[in-house]
This record gives structure tokens, sequence and C-alpha cells, in this order.
């Protein structure tokens, strides 16, 4: 169990350096000069060469790209990511602060979309070839197919401007800090996520149950005398989900590329946002910190994937 | 004496792709209070889905199409779901061939015993329930029951797991079990063992049995009674010691060939030249007519299924001509 | 219920049940008009999809404008069939180069063996293991967004699906009778590979490359929405929407973001029918006998 671990951390480790030096040798072969992006074009032509290089020193971007690597490898696994070139604060502070809602909006849109899978999945299985089950398909293949900006953007045509139901944008009314306001911004961007997922999810718990159905510890509960509401529940669902733990945090990745859309049309402050904004304002140690970000809740979701399919799992062990 | 279990003329039909398979066709079996019925016959004879139709358990695409089930008075496959429920885990109780896939691999083992009995006596606590699933395991065999407990199914060696489903079969003291081949899947070692536990169990509760198997020693050593199934059908049926003294059906008597002794006939089934016949496409005649060295063309065998016909006093042979020798 | 009588090929039986499938062959259907109506985008588009004509700037549905004019007064059904070709271009282009170089590794590695094997396999997992959002979110910033560095981006993260399925393929079929005779009569294995594996592993590759078109499509929408894909003036379906993050917009000018949604919504619904209708119907586990 613990030399299992280990292997993993260690494996994980070299994974995780592998993506930082591409990263961070990708972002530096970037072809814009930040220091046009950040000064204004007035001092610029004013300041001349010598006030584009004495600005360049002081950002860290004319020394050798290995060097600088180096230097940022060590300050980055000593909690310091740089400073935005933008807004000149701690890059760490910069994520860390839009951490929060993201985090939100994506358990939120999990949540919904985990419900929404488990209970379509089982009405399709145990309708199997009905017309239930035929619908559930085409709106697994519908949720699959439409893209979660554009679903977005339909929602609060719908929602927000025609029906008026939720607000359109943003975290909070200005002057309102109450959870019952954030809960009516967040349902619409966190629907609109979740329901991007139920789709996938939703066929993995269909064929997953259907499976265990067929299984012969399902015809051993029924005669024994076990009802189909006992069967399907305590049997049956329990060893079709145990699969879908490991789906689930594969998709993670997946859910923070689409929180990246749905936060843009939603203007939900989070760090999908921030990293859209940071590319088109070249802000490399932003783009970068976000992209670290991002490889490590890869390779953690990976290794609770594994994890958590021992713990739920009593057939595997960590060995 | 009234029969426990009386099936009748039960068929059932699987519904593939390529058409319709009668697996079981027009099957009558009977069995008595307290008695062992063994069920003898080929992979695909129609043994296991006949035993599953007593239950109900039959699943899409097969499906009952004729026939009744009758056990103590009342027909199983009329019966409401619910009241079906009731009968199956604590009137009539089931062991499986392969007990790795038939517990829930992520349920403890003790659990699963221990669902058996709330199931049918819910007011039963849970201090009780648990006493007598310790009990069961005992009884059955299993070592330290209270450790094996909370163990799960992969954690028990194939013998204890078959204990451990026959510990759950009977955990409702049935009146009438049906074990669907429960020593295919063990080792050899353990399969006397096994078979030893169900005979005595039975034996000791008075219930009664159906034991399934394709293994004619086993049937010699525990049957009271004895049904051969071929191709869906009972081609004979009786007393154990009447049909394999004087087998009256050509296919039950390739079976036993090379066996002189019953005492000696002891493993699987000897193979007869042939295969059995496609179920989407029987014969209109004998089932078994290309296979049979007593047919050898003759038009009756050819044209018309022959129906059970009494040779003795309750010994039915499903043959034309089961008075001739080979 | 028949009995199936007449021996059919499996292709042909693939043929058939996928006509039977009636959201396949709907979805087929619905591709096909939407690619000609991609590839005659000059002739019917009617007008330029990218001269700006402030003096009809965001005009709604007319006789003149089918579906209206843009904040920059370009007419948006032009705008949408030529945005269809660059969408459909991306996603086809990747999803061929993706599943061409992963077959090719994968047949290699399964007909080889060994280092080869080890190697392209490993390769596979890191790549798999790889945050695609990282690369193209990073690389899109970096090189500059564009279609072409999408395409290669796209088959860069994308080859391992086709190789492991061909692989695995490979590795059966290579004990097959007739591969090891081919073998045997002293066909080389490169021979080999392109004469008995490559048709052979087909049907799986088409499954998973017509899959993976729909995601691909889909994908290249929501990073050009977002500005890291295709960039304006040329028009892409995601980019046509980049404009309506504004409230006004989304409640006062439905066709300005309505049809360039509803076309990549329609195409991905229509290639994954197609991309499920071929799975069933080359799926031989169904088929018995």
């Amino acid at each position: 169990m613990l030399a299992y671990l280990v292997r993993r951390l260690l494996t994980n480790a070299a994974v995780f350096l592998l993506i930082s030096a591409g990263v961070f040798l990708l972002v530096r072969a970037a072809p814009g000069d930040p220091v046009r992006m950040m000064v204004d074009p007035e001092r610029l032509a004013s300041g001349g060469p010598a006030f584009v290089a004495a600005k360049r020193a002081e950002l860290g971007l004319d020394r050798p790209v290995l060097v600088t690597y180096g230097i940022w490898l060590r300050d980055v696994l000593g909690g310091d990511l740089g400073h935005s070139f933008v807004s000149r604060r701690p890059v760490a502070e910069v994520l860390g602060e839009r951490m929060g809602p993201t985090v939100l909006l994506m358990g939120t849109a999990l949540a919904i979309g985990l419900v929404l899978a488990v209970a379509a999945g089982t009405l399709a299985a145990i309708r199997r070839n009905t017309a239930v089950d035929h619908a559930t398909t085409v709106a697994g293949l519908g949720a699959i197919s439409v893209p979660s900006f554009f679903l977005g953007i339909a929602a609060i045509y719908l929602f927000s401007l025609r029906l008026g139901w939720a607000p359109s944008s943003g975290m909070s009314t200005p002057g309102d800090g109450g959870a019952a306001d954030l809960l009516a911004h967040l349902v619409l961007p966190a629907a609109v996520l979740g329901l991007s997922i139920a789709g996938p999810f939703t066929r993995y718990v269909r064929a997953g149950l259907l499976a265990e159905l067929d299984a012969d510890y399902v015809r051993t509960a029924e005669a024994k005398g076990a009802g189909p509401g006992r069967v399907l529940m305590r049997h049956a669902l329990r060893n079709a989900l145990i699969p879908l733990i490991t789906v689930v945090m594969i998709s993670v990745p997946q859910l923070l590329a689409g929180a990246v859309a749905v936060e843009q049309v939603f203007a939900w402050p989070g760090m999908g946002q921030l990293a859209v904004s940071s590319i088109g304002q070249l802000d490399h140690p932003v783009v970068i910190g976000f992209a670290m970000f991002v490889a490590v809740l890869v390779l953690v979701c990976n290794l609770a994937a594994d994890l958590l399919y021992a713990v739920a799992d009593p057939r595997i062990s960590l060995s | 004496m009234t029969p426990l279990l009386t099936v009748d003329d039960l068929a059932v039909e699987f519904r593939t792709r390529d058409g319709v398979v009668r697996a079981v066709d027009g099957v009558s079996l009977e069995v008595g209070p307290g008695e062992i019925l063994g069920v003898v016959g080929e992979s695909g004879s129609g043994k296991s889905v006949t035993a599953m139709s007593v239950l109900g358990l039959v699943r899409p695409p097969g499906r009952v199409v004729r026939g009744s089930v009758r056990f103590d008075g009342e027909d199983l496959l009329a019966l409401p779901a619910r009241r079906l429920r009731r009968i199956r885990g604590r009137r009539i109780a089931m062991i499986f061939q392969d007990p790795m896939t038939a517990l829930n691999p992520v349920v403890p083992v003790g659990a699963q015993i221990a669902e058996a009995i709330r199931l049918h006596q819910p007011r039963l606590g849970r201090a009780a329930v648990r006493a007598r699933v310790l009990e069961l395991l005992a009884s059955v065999g299993v070592a330290d029951p209270a450790a094996r407990y909370g163990r799960h199914p992969h954690e028990y060696s194939g013998g204890m797991r078959q204990r451990a489903m026959i510990a759950m079969a009977l955990a409702n003291e049935p009146d009438l079990l049906i074990a669907d081949e429960p020593t295919t899947a063990l080792d050899v070692t353990v399969q006397s063992q096994v078979l030893g536990l169900i005979d005595t169990a039975t034996r000791e509760a008075g219930a009664a049995a159906v034991l399934i198997t394709h293994d004619l020693g086993v049937i010699a050593e525990l049957a009271d009674r004895v049904a051969v199934m071929y191709a869906g059908r009972v081609v004979e049926h009786g007393d154990v010691h009447q049909v394999f003294a004087t087998p009256s059906h050509p296919y039950t008597r390739g079976l036993l060939a090379g066996r002189p002794r019953l005492e000696q006939a002891t493993g699987g089934l000897v193979p007869i030249p042939g295969s059995p016949p496609d179920l989407l496409a029987p014969p209109p005649g004998c089932a078994f007519e290309p296979r049979c060295a007593l047919a050898a063309g003759r038009a009756a065998c050819r044209a018309d299924r022959p129906e059970p016909v009494a040779v003795a006093a309750g010994h039915l042979s499903a043959c034309h001509f089961h008075e001739e020798p080979v | 219920m028949t009995t199936t009588v007449t021996p059919a090929s499996p292709r042909s039986l693939a043929a058939r049940r996928f006509r039977r499938n009636r959201m396949a062959l709907a979805g087929a259907v619905f591709l096909t008009a939407v690619g000609v109506l991609a590839l005659a985008a000059p002739l019917v588009a009617g007008h330029d999809p990218n001269t700006v004509d402030l003096a009809a700037f965001r005009e709604p549905p007319s006789a003149a404008h089918l579906l209206g004019t843009d904040s920059s007064g370009r007419d948006v059904f032009a705008r949408l069939v030529h945005a269809g070709r660059v969408s459909l271009l991306v996603g086809l282009l990747s999803s061929l180069a993706a599943v061409a170089f992963g077959t090719l590794l994968g047949a290699l590695a399964g007909m080889l063996g060994g280092p080869v094997d080890a190697v392209v396999m490993r390769a596979a997992d890191v790549v798999l293991s790889f945050p695609s959002l990282v690369v193209i979110v990073v690389l899109a910033g970096v090189l500059g967004p564009g279609a072409a560095m999408l395409v290669l981006v796209f088959a860069a993260c994308n080859w391992p699906t086709a190789c492991r399925v061909v692989r695995g393929l490979t590795l059966s079929l290579r004990e097959r009778e007739y591969v090891q005779a081919a073998r045997a009569f002293g066909a080389g294995r490169l021979t080999v590979i392109g004469r008995h594996v490559l048709p052979a592993v087909l049907p799986q590759v088409a499954v998973a490359g017509t899959l993976l078109v729909a995601q691909l499509i889909l994908l290249e929408a929501v990073l050009s929405f977002l500005g890291l894909g295709v960039r304006p003036p040329r028009a892409s379906w995601g980019n046509m929407l980049t404009d309506a993050q504004n409230l006004t917009l989304i409640q006062t000018m439905p066709w300005l973001w309505l049809p360039p949604g509803l076309a990549i919504a329609l195409t991905v619904l229509a290639v994954n029918f197609v991309g499920d209708g071929l799975r069933d119907a080359v799926d031989l586990k169904g088929v018995r006998g």
C-alpha cells in the first residue's frame, strides 16, 4: 500500500516536471513582447530602447530560458509563482482568489451532473429498449453535442432575459452578499456545466448498470426474495457506480475546460475567466500558474481515482 | 403422497436475433417432500432453465410460454410478484453454479446471509440475525465464523464460498432446495465435501432438493429419483436404482454405457457420438433420433415426437421403442 | 423475427444495419447537406463574408440579408456557410491526422512488439495523462491562435485512442492463421500491415475517427469562441458567437448567435449519430455464427 503510493507519487512528480518544463518553455518562446503590452505607448515612445531594456530586466525576461526555468522551478516549489505582469500582484494570490468561485461552480455542476446521470442512466437501464431508454440515449447525445457556451447563451436568453428567473452574470448583486443571492447567480452556470457532463456520465451509468443487472449475484438476490428496488439499490447500482468514480475523477480536467467557457459566458469570476484574459494580455506568469494548477489537478485526480476505487471496491488492494 | 413440487408441461422460449430457441419444451417433473431429485443432462439440455423457471428467475429474452409449476398447492407461475418473493429464499432456496459470481463482490459475506434472513424475518433483531448467521456459517463448516462474517467473497476460497452460499440457502429452513450444478466450478477435492454438506443439510432439515448436474456419479450417490433431460425435454424419469439398472431410453443407456457397476459411475458424462440438435430448428420427430442407434432411420422416430410413457410403476421413458434392447 | 438465410459479408451486413438505424441515417443526410452548403459557400452565400458595411449594421433578417447582419454589417448567412468550411475542415483534418498517426503507430507497435511497442505505448500513456487543456491553452496563447495550429494540436493530443485500438487488434490479428500463413510465405511485416492489418482494423478506426470528429468540431468551437482558435476576420462557427457576450445583443439580436450555435450543435449531434450508428453496425459481437 505504502510502496504503491510512493511509486505513484514519484511517477506523478516526474510527469509534473515534464509538463512544467514544456509549459514554461512554450510560454517563454511566445512571440509577443509583454513589455509592449504593459506599458503606455507614449511612455514607450519617449523612453526608447533603454526604457524597454530596463523594463525587460525588471521582469526577468532577458536571462537564458533554462536559468529562468531553474529559478522559477525553485520558486514554484517554494510556493512562489512569480508576479503578474499586469496587476503586479503575486500569481499565487491572483489565482487563489479565483479558485473559490471555480471550485464552487465545478462542485455544484458535478453534483448536478451526477444526480442527473445516475437518475437518467438507471431509468434507461431498467426500462431497457423502451421509449424512455431511447429518449435518454438521444438526450445524452444531445447534451454531449451542444457546446456549453451556446447552451449558456441560450439559458441567459430564456431564463434571465425573457423569464427573469435568475441573474445572467457575475457571482453576486452589488450590495447583496447573501447566500440566496449567490445561489441565484450559481444556478444557471452550474446547471449548464452540469448538463454538459451529465451526457457522458449517463452512458456510463446505463452501460454499467445493464452489465450488473445481468450478473449472477443479482439473480442470487432475487432468489433470496429481494424486491426489484432492493436488488437495484443495494446490489446492482452499488457495483455499477464503482467504475464511475474513476470516470468522474478523470473528467475533472474536462470539467475545468468546460468551466472556462461557462465562466466566460456568465462572467463568473473564476480561474477560467482569468486564464482567458491573461492569455489575451500576454500575462505569462498567470498563464503558467494556471497551466501548472491544471497539471497538478490532473495528477491529483488520477491518484484520487486509484485511491477512491480501492476504497470503494474491496477486491482491489493497492499493491 | 402428494408431491411438494410438480412441474407440468413447462416450455420456455428465448427470442434471439436468429430466431426462437425452445430451451425447455414440455418438461414435467415431480419432487416429493424430503426427496432428492437428480436432474442430469448435457449443457444446453434445459436443466438450468427449468430450475430458474420454478422461481420465476428466467430473464428476458427468455419467457415461460406454457405449463405450470405447482408448489404446495400454489401455481408459482400465476402468483403475483409480491407473493412469489415471499416463497423465494424462504420456502424454496437456490444454490448456483459459480459461488464467485453468485455472491455480490462488494458486500461482506455475512451481510449477504443476514439479508436472506432479514428479508423474511424483518422483526428479528440485529444481534439475533448476526447470531443466526454465525450459527449457519459454523454449521456448513466455515471455520472461525466471527472473523469471516465481515470478509468479502474474494477473501474466501472457492469451497468456502459455496459453503457460504449453502448457509445462505438454508437460512430460512426452506422446504425445497434447488442446487444448479453446485460443484462444477469447484476443485475436485472439495466437490465431494460440498455435496456431502448438501446431502446432510437437506436430510437433517427434512427438506426436498432438486440437484442439477451433468455428473451421473453425483446422481447415483445422492439422488432418490432421477430425470434425464435432452434437448429441452425429459427423456427418462424414475427411481434412481430402477433407471440405472434398467435404463429405458437410448440416451440414458448411452450415458451409462461403459459403467458396468453403479458404484463405479463417477465423473462426467461419457460422450455420445454426434451433437445435440439445433434448438432453433428442432427436428419434428425424436430429438435424439440423429444420434440414436435404436432409431436406425425408422419413420416413427423421424416423424413423431415420443411422449413419456410408463415402462414400470413411476418409471417413464420418452422412446417409441423403449422395449427393444440396443 | 426471421432466421438469417442469405449469407452476408460482414461489410454488407454492417451497411444494412446502419441503414436500419434511422438516427444515423438522418445524421448522414444532414451532414451531406451541411457539407454541400459549405463546399458551395461562395455560390450560395450571396454576399462576401468579410465585406464590412457599416451602413447595414446589426440588421435583422430580411430579403437582402437572410440571417441579418452582424456588428460590422457583414452578412450573417454568408459568414455561416463560410464558417462551416473552416469548422468542418478543422474537425475532419485533425481527426484524420490523429487517426492516421495513431493507426500507423498502433499497427507498428502491435506488429513489431518489443522495444518499439514499449516506447509507443509509454508515449501514448504520457499524452493521455497530459492535460490537453494545458497544451491547447498554452499553445494557443503562445504560438498564436489559428486554424493550422488547432489541427496540429488536436492531432498531437488525440492519436493515442486510435493507437490503442489498433495495437490491440493487431496483436490479436498477428496470431490469426491467415496472417501467420502470409508471414510464413515470406511477406514482410510492413506488407502484412498494409495488406492484412489495415483493412481489418478499418471499421473500428472509422468509428473512433467519426466520434473524434464530433469532439474536435466542438473543441474548435469552444476555443474559437474564447478567442484561442480561429481568429477573425475569418469566420468559424465558434468565433461568430464571441460577440454574443453582451446582454443587449443576446436579447435583441438572436440572429447573431442562434444560427451558428445551432449549426455547431446539430452538426456535432449528426456526427455523433453517425458514429454511434457505425459503432453498432460494425459491432461484430452482436452477430452470431
